[in-house]
């Protein structure tokens, strides 16, 4: 049916263009998401990284930010520092940063304390306002600890990080469970076409296009869609193979010269454009419909098994879909089909053939999320669109499982726990960048055990004063933190192995004391734009965020990201 | 305070910059042996002149991390007007500089922000300035989203390069990015490889053929090219199509809507048709932030010798960045291509048909990852092959666009194709199959 009334313009709206670009990546929702965020930025120390990260979240348009830092602006911030001025000079860094970071966006609401963490932490529930908290190094490990706590009680997540000379390092604690529906897959990936399991309907709409396949016009024969290919030659093959599809490499190979040799040569083209494509995607589309290891994953957790009346909706539309798989051995279908060689009504049917399957299934995983509703006697129904997304996403739905990051302190040993065994094996790849987390640990013992006046006040950076010494001092205390690691996994190393380790260890630590506490601007820059990014994954729950140490080497230009 | 602050020079107290003291006036594990630091470096760096092209998304970036890094004396080419759709990312911008060009307002702003910093700016295109105006800088920051400039800087900066003279040889740092993707790259003109040698990394999107525009679409995408490139040239042929008036786009999308209507074809929307339109490449600040803080990170390193940058013969040249699905990082060296057209000197080998005809060789040159030519003229050793101008010569020429590459030329001659959009010539040696 053609409607006969013009459609009415909808041209975009004043926020539309201005977060356009944007908006192509992460939507409505995303944006949506973004707006209603409130971060918390605990700052300490130089100070540019935390504000670098916020000036990255007030131009995409996050709702609110609140700058906690008791900072005096002094000579030095002004030379690295690019959200204050020389009339910031002496005033409370807070309130300057705040006030020309929200310039960048009017849209933002920006708010400073300026009052010392250690007396803010002390009130009623200081935290509880914040979505998301951001912590700068150096910081009180007790301090650090309390935010953490909050973060693990509340499931917020927290962020902390290290900037100094070339180096940097963050790491996330997402909460206990993270899911994601919306990962935005790469799509060259994500077409899923059940070829080795169509459905009647699909297999019906086939038969009726490739009857009389040998004997149509070329016009025709150059334009049946390739997915109807592969099925047309796969049931021949399935008669010729007691039924079955090809299952390994070799048979896929045979099968690809059988739909190779049903190509029409002859042609003013010297060939047919959909047998190209079949040939092209057989190798890559002739597998079974099987579910993902992170979906089994998140099938077999605790979460997804035990649902209780206020689990978030995820595990119930979860548990909905795991009943779905047991049962039929599949996912519920995407139903997208990509572009292909074809007439226009032929792909249009087509498309509808696989939407409408798609949208059977989708009936059937609600059908299960009502009645799994009711028997909980849950009484807000999960939204049909937040199903809809989980199905047409389900094989490529992620779970982080947060893990709280160190906190070293003073006479206490770095405890790894269970990734102790990973964390030593890194020890031995030259190339990691596990040397410069365990140098930045040192970096935290180093200062929550020196202060600059020897009075309890602002802590000291190693190298800020005495190069030499605090290079041996810290060097000394990265070399325990890798003797305890190795112990703790039970792991020996000797002679040119260990020494190894020890020297890169120690390169790392020479460079970080040079820096003698100083942040270049350019690392600061880049990481706050790493920070800034993790920061817009966790609020909008799109994209894969990082799991949950991010190093950065600025000498060499490398990151890694670490799972400790 | 106030005599600190009216003394820039390296002898006044520079409690300002003791962040990057600290950096500049001591050695390091990785800094080299016979490196000295301190006063020569520091003014070493003030000293350098560095050129900026580009005050977009990268741009604002990199002119803020160029002057909070010790660069003292910094130019700036930028053509563009500021758009309301830039504010989301281009910090240096606020809703009142619509309109103003992004060069001026970007170098006013930083100046004023960071005291001692002189910042020169040029509203026009690259192209308008020649080798005297190039040669005055030690080295070039690019942050552009166009690679035709990119081709066009890259080729000027390595035929300026004389042997005999070290300071002619002007390091070229790159950035790019695509929204949460990006690169950057250090190239030291002829002697490493350069953006010609890599231009296969970045090879264009596969155009939809026009007949499926015109009689098979399927995709809202395809209804929008329909409008675009077939439509509008039917109707509206004296109007030169202007994709950011709004009028024009609104037109586009309707023309796209009811051809999408007519084969039941759903998701055409305004904001794809501007998107397909415009070829809009998604940008988020934090991408911009990453790459151009790489960028700047390796133009503080080559300009202070404070740790190796990227770029060095031998070594790491190219720093791929990927961000959507966690944090991933690629740091390789890419390595010079012999048969580079731009710093090469070998003719790079193509096996063709000799039954091609002229002008399908020529059609291909667009879509070669490796050459991209959208107006290319070709000649052999011996003769005029086809020339896109001056008319009279195109004209003399035309003919031979339907003659088969083997009446032309003997298998394995080489012909040297090129294109007025940059100064490359391409050496290709033409072997029959
Ligand atoms: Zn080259």
């Amino acid at each position: 049916m053609i409607e006969t009334t013009p459609p009415p313009l909808q041209g975009p709206t004043s926020k539309e263009k201005k977060y356009d670009r944007q908006l192509r990546l992460w939507a409505a929702s995303g944006q949506a998401a973004l707006e209603d965020a409130h971060i918390l930025l605990v700052n300490s120390g130089s100070g540019v990284l935390g504000v670098e990260t916020l000036k990255n979240l007030v131009l995409p348009g996050i709702g609110n930010f609140t700058i906690l830092d008791s900072s005096v602006v002094s000579e030095a911030d002004l030379g690295i520092n690019f959200f204050l001025e020389e009339d910031s000079l002496g005033g409370f860094r807070a309130e300057h940063t705040c006030k020309l970071l929200k310039e960048l966006n009017p849209d933002v609401q920006g708010h400073f304390i300026a009052e010392p963490i250690e007396s803010f932490i002390t009130k009623e529930k200081p935290l509880d306002p914040y979505t998301l908290i951001l912590v700068a190094a150096p910081i009180d490990p007790e301090i650090l600890t309390k935010i953490t706590l909050h973060a693990q009680a509340t499931q917020k997540p927290v962020f902390y990080f290290h900037n100094v000379g070339f180096y940097s390092h963050f790491s996330i604690y997402l909460s206990h469970v993270f899911p994601i529906v919306d990962t935005h897959p790469d799509s060259a990936t994500t077409s899923d076409l059940r070829l080795l399991k169509p459905w009647p309907g699909l297999l019906e709409f086939m038969t009726k296009k490739t009857t009389d396949l040998e004997q149509m016009s070329d016009h025709d024969h150059g334009h049946i869609p390739y997915v109807l290919l592969i099925l047309y030659y796969l049931e021949k093959w399935k008669g010729d193979h007691d039924g079955k599809v090809p299952r390994n490499y070799k048979e896929k190979i045979a099968f690809r010269d059988q739909v190779r040799q049903g190509a029409r040569t002859h042609t003013a083209e010297g060939g047919e454009e959909n047998y190209d494509e079949a040939i092209a995607a057989v190798l890559k589309s002739l597998n079974p419909p099987s579910a993902s290891s992170a979906v089994k994953e998140v099938f077999k957790s605790e979460e997804c098994k035990l649902l209780a009346k206020d689990s978030p909706s995820f595990w119930v539309v979860a548990n909905a879909i795991s009943q779905f798989y047991e049962e039929r051995g599949e996912l519920p279908l995407p139903g997208s089909v990509p572009d292909m060689k074809a007439q226009s009504a032929d792909y249009i049917q087509l498309q509808n053939v696989y939407k409408s399957k798609a949208r059977e299934d989708f009936t059937d995983v609600v059908s299960r999320v009502r009645r799994l509703e009711d028997k909980l006697g849950r009484t807000v129904p999960v939204a049909d669109k937040e199903i809809e997304a989980f199905c047409k996403n389900a094989d490529h739905i992620k779970l982080i499982c947060g893990r709280p990051f160190h906190i070293a302190r003073a006479g206490e040993k770095v405890r790894w726990n269970e990734r102790a065994k990973v964390a030593a094996s890194m020890l031995e790849n030259r190339e990691s960048l596990i040397h410069l987390y365990i140098a930045f640990l040192a970096y935290d013992i180093f200062t929550n055990s020196h202060d600059a006046d020897a009075l309890g006040g602002a802590p000291l950076a190693p190298g800020e004063q005495d190069l030499q010494l605090d290079g041996e001092k810290m060097a000394g205390i990265a070399y325990k933190i890798v003797d305890d690691l190795l112990t703790e996994a039970n792991k020996f190393l000797e002679g040119e192995e260990y020494d190894t380790v020890k020297s890169r260890t120690k390169q790392f630590v020479e460079e970080i004391v040079r820096a003698g506490g100083a942040e270049l601007h350019n690392i600061a820059t880049l990481s706050g734009g790493l920070i800034a990014q993790e920061v817009i994954k966790a609020v909008t729950k799109q994209y894969v965020p990082v799991d949950n140490t991010c190093m950065f080497d600025g000498v060499v230009s490398k990151m890694e990201v670490l799972r400790l | 305070m106030a005599e600190v602050l009216q003394k820039n020079g390296v002898s006044a107290p520079r409690a300002r910059w003791k962040h990057l003291d600290k950096i500049l006036t001591r050695p390091g594990p990785f800094t080299d042996e016979d490196w000295v630091p301190g006063e020569d470096v520091i003014e070493g760096l003030s000293r350098t002149k560095i050129l900026v092209i580009g005050a977009g998304g990268l741009g604002c970036e990199i002119l803020k991390s160029l002057a909070l890094s010790g660069f003292k004396d910094i130019h700036v080419i930028d053509m563009d007007t500021i758009d309301v759709s830039n504010l989301n990312r281009q910090f240096l911008f606020r809703h009142s500089d619509v309109g103003q060009p992004k060069a001026t307002i970007a170098a006013k702003f930083v100046e004023r922000r960071v005291p001692g910093v002189k910042i020169t700016p040029f509203v026009g295109k690259i192209q308008d300035k020649d080798e005297d105006y190039y040669r005055q800088f030690t080295m070039v920051v690019c942050g552009l989203d166009s690679i035709e400039a990119r081709r066009w800087i890259n080729s000027t900066l390595v035929d300026m390069v004389d042997e005999d003279d070290p300071d002619s040889l002007k390091p070229l740092i790159d950035g790019g990015t695509e929204g949460f993707k990006g690169q950057a790259r250090v190239i030291l003109p002829t002697m490493t490889s350069c953006i010609e040698c890599q231009l296969d990394m970045h090879a264009p999107r596969a155009a939809v053929p026009l007949c499926t525009l015109a009689t098979i679409p399927r995709q809202p995408q395809h209804c929008i090219e329909w409008a675009h490139i077939i439509k509008w040239e039917e109707e509206r042929k004296d109007v030169t199509l202007d994709t950011d008036d709004p009028e024009h786009i609104t037109w586009l999308y309707q023309k796209a809507l009811s051809r999408a209507k007519e084969f039941n074809i759903e998701g055409v929307t305004y904001s794809m048709t501007q998107g397909v339109v415009k070829n809009i490449i998604p940008a988020i600040a934090s991408t911009n932030a990453i790459v151009a803080a790489s960028c700047c990170n390796e133009a503080f390193k080559i300009a202070t010798n404070t740790n190796p940058p990227l770029g060095l013969p031998g070594g790491n040249n190219y720093m791929m960045y990927s961000g959507d699905d966690s944090i991933y990082t690629y740091t390789f060296e890419h390595l010079k291509k012999d048969d580079c057209p731009v710093c090469g000197n070998v003719a790079k080998k193509l096996e063709v048909n000799g039954d091609m005809t002229l002008e399908s060789f020529l059609e291909s040159m667009a879509e070669k990852p490796e050459a991209q030519l959208k107006k290319p003229s070709i000649r052999s050793e011996e003769k005029t092959l086809y020339y896109q101008s001056p008319p009279s010569l195109e004209e003399q020429t035309r003919p031979n666009l339907k003659k088969e590459l083997s009446e032309l030329l003997e298998n394995g001659e080489e012909v040297v194709v090129t294109d007025p959009a940059f100064q490359i010539s391409f050496k290709f040696k033409l072997l029959f199959k």
